[in-house]
């Protein structure tokens, strides 16, 4: 030790071999930069879409982000959010939204939705992107592509409204026998199995979209995997999708419809999850409109961003496991858990995020009955919290289960920490008001499933978002037969307001029995509601048109125009 | 000669490991709870079946095995769950080139940064640079990197607003400035470790012998430095430098996510939290041949530097 203190405190060694050293520095940082340089050639080769700018004008284009890739493009198979979110630019059905919401035609012209079957009559001017004009054989074959056994689309469920298409995917049928025929190449006649009065509301669904038989099977089974193996028929197309890193979207030269697809092109650049890079990619004026989380809030209200909210769709619950056995099948005991309880103390005291509402009813307050809102038709029961009546139900359940102590009560919930903080919440929250011991179990999204699944738990945290704009998509959920009913709900009242409101054509008596269910799901206890999950948003000023939707998808652009800022 | 069989043999050994992480991983990964093929939206019954037929998840576990097996020394990865209509292999050709220049880079990044830096504390001991070079390095080990990433962002972003103009791209890929920051960020970890590293085996050697022995003959003290102290102390440094370089390539998951740099990181995490089978088995097999190979790599070239280990 004694020596190498001697060697190095040698103030002539330390500063000759320090004059080396700093030689060697300079070499490396050469070589180093040469090396870089070198890569900057080999990186432009792996892809990257990156334009340095949100609003391009002169080009007409814009900038943006996505949360994930698309898994693939193919509209039969698709199931995922980004997926959808690209298809609903680049491909339209029979049906469409307008920017306000409302059903808008697409390729169908005019339709006609009766109690045995639907006749939709297409537009001549619909192309596809090369050229060739979309008919109604190319519905029929997507239609029967999507049934097919071989092909395995997890979403065939949403066909099944149409004739024998249950019967097809369990390989009962021949593919052939679908209840969808192109008369003509401008006319497509439906047959149900069951009078469907939403009818129109699924076809504006990206499971009905059209596909091309000549072109998928030309495709040699990767139809939709790439940017070239797809047709689109849409306000866009996809021109470049360098997988995993970058897309660029440009306007379709061949789409009929003049007031969508206002915009040249459309860059996504950047494929992240991170919300703050997000935010700081917006900060900097590199992409259109980013999503903000509760603690961005005051950052962009110091900035004066003008910040919207949309509630993104999906409504946040409790849902008991009503199997035979469980504690949870009781229902004095389901009531006393809701007496206790209060959504808006946990959306403000607990989760604090600006764009959450308390929920008091399994249908969101944006989901439309007859005329106007469902909640405005048939007002949902406000939850109050009652905490003596509570104690009394769950005495009531006490002597009805003919138990002494209640066993612990198992919440399954996911491992987000907003999954985490629910949970923990009604653990203190029902151990507080009811002296109950609440075991926490968090879970894996997959593992969650499974569990739900197989009814390996007493309350799982769940949600549920709309496949497509109507009350149903909600309202049949806790059917006896939905497979979705993951606490196996069973009522044979519930059954029979869930099959007047598949099958009822008349408005009002169909948005009844919506009512009738909200009223069953409460008094019932089936579930008890947490939350509406909303978004609260920033989007570049100069974007005109942008929207944000609750069903569909999340985000949409199709129509989107650029207007310069006024100068003040 | 004696290189070849030494090289060789360590290949052999390297397959060996490479089928035991395939086989671990296998079965590891089908006894993970949960099930790969729940979604949202349930799937009836006949449905359900018509997806694992197509992914040949209706074979016994042993079958599944050996067709794996099979189809892995052929280099056929497979189909993605979760990306029907991507081969295994494509995303790892594709992604795995992003991963390793921003690996490349920030191993250099690294070992120049820790050499030098360390080579200057090591001389400075005790001195004003190195207590301010190892405040840095203490910092620099015990920071994650999702907080220098972010930070890193946070910078950037202040500085193209201070400055009006986009000096450093905030995320994305795809030019010299977007690989420039977020390598730095995914060295920096083991820049400092090097850093710490080199100092104390330079001072080992300064101690030792044979510098001794050359100082005493009067040999100038920059060539005792360059020749004996320096080229001795980077040893240990080249020796960790290996399973650094698949650590960082490997590892760079977080700097990827949050400066959306598509590489193949993003795909090995997700893949597991989704079940993904096909990409799980596809990432780790070819990490965890990548890590075999770099070691023997790093082995070689060790021999190169040091004619001690080649003698023997």
């Amino acid at each position: 030790m004694a020596e190498s203190d001697q060697i190095s405190t040698d103030d002539s060694y330390a500063s000759e071999a320090g004059r080396q050293l700093a030689f060697y520095a300079v070499f490396a940082i050469l070589l180093l930069g040469i090396v870089i340089y070198g890569l900057s050639f080999v990186v432009k080769l792996t892809g990257g879409g990156a334009s340095g700018k949100a609003v391009d004008f002169e080009n007409n284009s814009i900038t943006i982000s996505v949360a994930y890739d698309p898994p693939q493009l193919d509209s039969m198979r698709a199931t995922d959010a980004s997926s959808f979110l690209v298809l609903a630019h680049v491909l339209e059905g029979l049906i469409s939204n307008d920017e306000d919401n409302n059903l808008a035609p697409g390729v169908a012209e005019r339709w006609e939705i009766r109690e045995d079957g639907a006749i939709f009559w297409l537009r001549d001017d619909a192309m596809w992107s090369d050229g060739k004009s979309v008919t109604a054989h190319d519905f029929e074959f997507a239609w029967k592509r999507v049934v097919d056994p071989k092909t395995a689309s997890e979403y065939a469920f949403l066909l099944f409204p149409v004739r024998n298409a249950e019967a097809i995917t369990e390989g009962q049928m021949p593919v052939s026998s679908l209840g969808v025929t192109a008369v003509s190449d401008r006319e497509l006649r439906v047959e149900f199995e069951r009078p469907t009065p939403y009818f129109e509301k699924l076809v504006a669904f990206v499971t009905y979209f059209p596909a091309r038989e000549d072109f998928v099977n030309s495709t040699d089974g990767r139809y939709a995997s790439s940017a070239d193996t797809m047709l689109y028929n849409g306000p866009y197309t996809v021109d470049e999708w360098v997988l995993g890193a970058s897309m660029r979207w440009s306007k379709n030269p061949y789409y009929w419809n003049d007031n969508k697809g206002f915009l040249d092109e459309i860059n996504v650049a950047y494929i992240t999850t991170d919300v703050n890079a997000k935010l700081n990619l917006f900060k900097d004026g590199q992409i259109t409109d980013t999503a903000l989380s509760a603690s961005m809030l005051p950052e962009a209200m110091e900035r004066r961003w003008q910040i919207d909210r949309l509630m993104d769709g999906t409504v946040f619950f409790m849902e008991f496991n009503h199997r035979d056995g469980r504690l949870t099948n009781n229902r004095n005991f389901r009531r006393a858990l809701q007496l206790a309880q209060d959504p808006a103390e946990l959306v403000y005291k607990v989760l604090k995020e600006a764009a959450y509402v308390p929920a008091d009813s399994l249908f969101p307050s944006w989901v439309r009955g007859a005329e106007d809102f469902l909640h405005n038709e048939y007002p949902p029961h406000r939850s109050e919290t009652d905490i003596a009546l509570a104690r009394e139900h769950l005495e009531l359940a006490r002597d009805e289960l003919g138990l002494t102590e209640f066993p612990p009560i198992v919440i399954l919930t996911g491992d987000s920490s907003m999954g985490l903080l629910t949970a923990e919440y009604y653990q203190e929250l029902y151990k507080r008001n009811l002296g109950l011991e609440i075991r926490i179990d968090a879970q894996i999204f997959k593992q969650r499933l499974a569990k739900m699944t197989s009814g390996d738990f007493d309350i799982v945290m769940a949600g549920w978002g709309p496949d497509y704009d109507d009350a149903l998509t909600f309202g049949d959920l806790f059917s006896s037969w939905n497979l979705n009913n993951r606490g196996r709900y069973s009522s044979s009242e519930m059954d029979a307001q869930v099959r007047i409101a598949q099958a009822e054509l008349d408005p009002v008596k169909r948005a009844a029995a919506f009512g009738e269910i909200q009223r069953l799901v409460h008094d019932d206890v089936v579930i008890i509601p947490m939350y509406e999950r909303g978004v609260a948003f920033v989007v570049d000023p100069q974007l005109v048109g942008f929207r944000r939707r609750s069903v569909g998808p999340e985000v949409d652009y199709n129509y989107v125009q650029l207007t310069p800022l006024r100068k003040p | 000669m004696a290189i070849a069989a030494f090289i060789t043999k360590r290949l052999i050994q390297g397959v060996f490991t490479v089928w035991f992480i395939a086989t671990a991983t296998f079965f590891a990964m089908h006894n993970v709870p949960g099930d790969p093929l729940l979604n949202e939206r349930a799937m009836t019954e006949a449905i359900r079946a018509n997806v694992e037929a197509k992914y040949g998840l209706d074979k016994p576990l042993g079958t599944q095995y050996l067709i794996y097996l099979s189809n892995l020394t052929r280099g056929d990865f497979g189909i993605s769950f979760t990306q029907e209509n991507r081969q295994v292999n494509d995303i790892i050709r594709e992604h795995f080139p992003v991963s390793a220049i921003l690996g490349v880079l920030a191993v250099l990044f690294a070992a120049v940064g820790g050499i030098l830096w360390g080579a200057l504390t090591a001389l400075y001991r005790n001195r004003i640079p190195d207590y301010l070079i190892m405040f840095f390095v203490i910092l620099g080990i015990s920071v994650p990197s999702f907080v220098i990433a972010a930070l890193g962002q946070l910078v950037i972003v202040n500085m193209n607003s201070a400055l009006g103009i986009t000096l450093f791209p905030v995320a994305g890929w795809g030019t010299l400035g977007h690989m420039l920051v977020p390598s730095m960020v995914l060295g920096l970890g083991t820049m400092a470790y090097l850093t710490r590293l080199m100092r104390s085996s330079m001072l080992e050697i300064v101690s030792s012998d044979y510098v001794r022995t050359a100082k005493a003959k009067g040999l100038p003290p920059a060539r005792i430095f360059a020749k004996h102290q320096l080229r001795n102390a980077i040893l240990p440094v080249i020796t960790v430098l290996g399973p650094a370089i698949a650590a960082i390539t490997t590892g760079g998951f977080v700097v990827e996510l949050v400066f959306a740099i598509p590489g193949l990181g993003r795909y090995f995490v997700q893949a597991v939290q989704q079940l993904d089978y096909t990409v799980i088995m596809g990432t780790t097999v070819f990490y965890g041949a990548f890590l075999v190979f770099m070691v023997i790599f790093v082995d070689v070239l060790y021999g190169l530097i040091d004619p001690r280990v080649r003698m023997s």
